[in-house]
């Protein structure tokens, strides 16, 4: 049973990246559709930024890994 | 004294590539001593057993991931008395452990991959699940099943953890100082990155023109993170934290990607080792808290523009995100690197699960596509590192323009 549930935190935590880095990537979309110029700087600011949420959904899962004994 | 320092290094370098030479082979029969051929019926039938049994996806990849004290290769099979035996080509490693007040030093390879127990003057050492234990009374593992602990002998213990592969066990253990799978792949990757750096700095000084070959390669990272990751923090303070920062960065970088190789040199999961990162979180937590200035304490616990009464209640806050911003760090290198491991080791294992050679070519497909965003997650999970660990040290050295 404990299995189960923290498969179901990691999985929380992996839909919580997932729309993060969702939200992150269609706003650099926007950007860079607005002002070309700017992709370089923006695609950087992106990846960053994503780390840091991806770093954030990590934590739950190696929460979800610690409790699954 | 630069010859004697470039002759060490390359020792050192010949030395740690000469250790597949000492890669053993374990027998599954030993060749002497009669009254160990009882004993190595029962290790045969040990070793031949395994490969009857189901495909653990779990454990391959657990396998994978943990430390360990011997560096494995590979395994093939072989036939022995008309059986097939899979014989484990590895690299014992040193064990160095403390106990009871005697240092004591040998070869893994002593431990015949857990199935023999090593003694040495006073503490017989036991391994299992790659954790060294101190063997209790009797000479074995001692398991503890809710309130109950159970002392066995080694033989014994050793069949009950193959039955029950989730007990607990409960010896004593001693200190550990081995030089285990990561810290030799540590020691690798620091010889590769003084040996890569060192010839660059020489080569810089020596013809300040264009660089040709590795060296064209990693100086313009390197000029990148000093002018685009530490300069724009640190400003006139770069030189003071650069020669930190760039290890970090390096480091990580070189640990990261030798972590992606699969095969011998470099298949250890250093970074992916949350002992690894919490030390270079306890750096960074150090460089930062030991070069804060007055202006930094200040206003992390006394801080300027808010209420009295709220400055308490903040300086707790404060003084947690003191702690949290390294935890941060050590674990979003180590879950990264970890989950990146462990996913390509699952999409290769599907192959097994599956048992059919059909999946090989989606498999393979995927992993190659994981492999590269696994290259980019190492740049990128160094250089965030190294970002933040820019950033909270200029905000502890920032000099702020008091009106």
């Amino acid at each position: 049973m404990s299995g189960t549930l923290a498969a179901i935190g990691a999985g929380l935590a992996v839909l919580g990246a997932g729309l993060g880095i969702g939200k992150i990537g269609s706003s650099a979309m926007d950007a860079i559709a607005r002002q070309p110029e700017a992709a370089g700087k923006v695609q950087t600011a992106m990846i960053i930024a994503a780390a840091l949420v991806e770093g954030v959904a990590l934590f739950g899962v190696v929460v979800a890994l610690l409790s699954n004994n | 004294m630069k010859k004697y320092v470039w002759f060490l290094l390359s020792l050192c370098v010949l030395l740690t590539f000469a250790m597949p030479v000492c890669a053993q082979e374990t027998e599954a029969q030993p060749q002497d001593a009669a009254k160990q051929i009882e004993e190595s019926d029962e290790i045969a039938q040990n070793i031949a057993e395994p490969t009857e049994e189901p495909f653990n996806v779990t454990d391959l990849i657990m396998g994978h991931i943990k430390d360990s004290h011997v560096w494995h290769i590979l395994d093939y099979t072989k036939e022995e008395n008309g059986q097939e035996v899979e014989v484990p080509v590895a690299v014992p490693l040193p064990v160095i452990v403390f106990a009871n007040g005697h240092l004591d030093f040998f070869m893994s390879g002593a431990f015949h991959h857990g199935h023999e127990a090593v003694t040495k003057g006073d503490n017989t050492y036991v391994l299992a699940n790659d954790q060294i234990y101190l063997a209790n009374e009797k000479g074995g593992l001692t398991f503890k099943n809710g309130d109950e602990t159970t002392a066995m002998e080694f033989h014994e213990g050793l069949k009950y953890l193959e039955a029950n592969a989730a007990a607990e066990i409960v010896n004593e253990k001693p200190w550990d100082f081995s030089i285990t799978k990561n810290v030799a792949s540590m020691m690798l990757a620091s010889i590769i990155l003084l040996i890569v750096f060192i010839s660059f700095a020489k080569a810089y000084k020596k013809n300040p023109g264009r660089p040709k070959g590795l060296q064209a390669f990693l100086e313009p990272v390197f000029l990148y993170v000093r002018d685009d990751v530490v300069y724009p923090n640190l400003g006139e303070k770069t030189d003071r934290f650069l020669p930190y920062l760039m290890t970090v960065f390096f480091f990580i970088l070189f640990n990261n990607i030798l972590g992606l190789i699969p095969f011998f040199p470099g298949n250890a999961n250093v970074t992916g080792n949350i002992a690894v990162t919490m030390v270079l979180a306890i750096f960074t937590f150090l460089m930062i808290n030991l070069n804060g200035n007055k202006d930094y304490w200040h206003h992390t616990f006394w801080m300027p523009g808010v209420p009295v009464f709220v400055k308490p209640i903040l300086a707790v806050v404060e003084l947690m995100g003191i702690i949290v911003k390294p935890v941060a760090l050590m674990i979003r290198l180590f879950a990264n690197i970890s989950a990146g491991h462990i996913i390509i080791l699952s999409l290769v294992s599907l192959i097994f699960i599956f048992q059919t050679l059909a999946v090989a070519p989606v498999s393979v497909i995927f992993v190659l596509f994981m492999d590269c965003l696994e290259m980019l997650v190492a740049f990128l999970q160094a250089y965030i590192f190294t970002m933040l660990s820019a950033v909270f040290i200029s905000l502890a050295v920032a000099e702020h323009k008091h009106e």
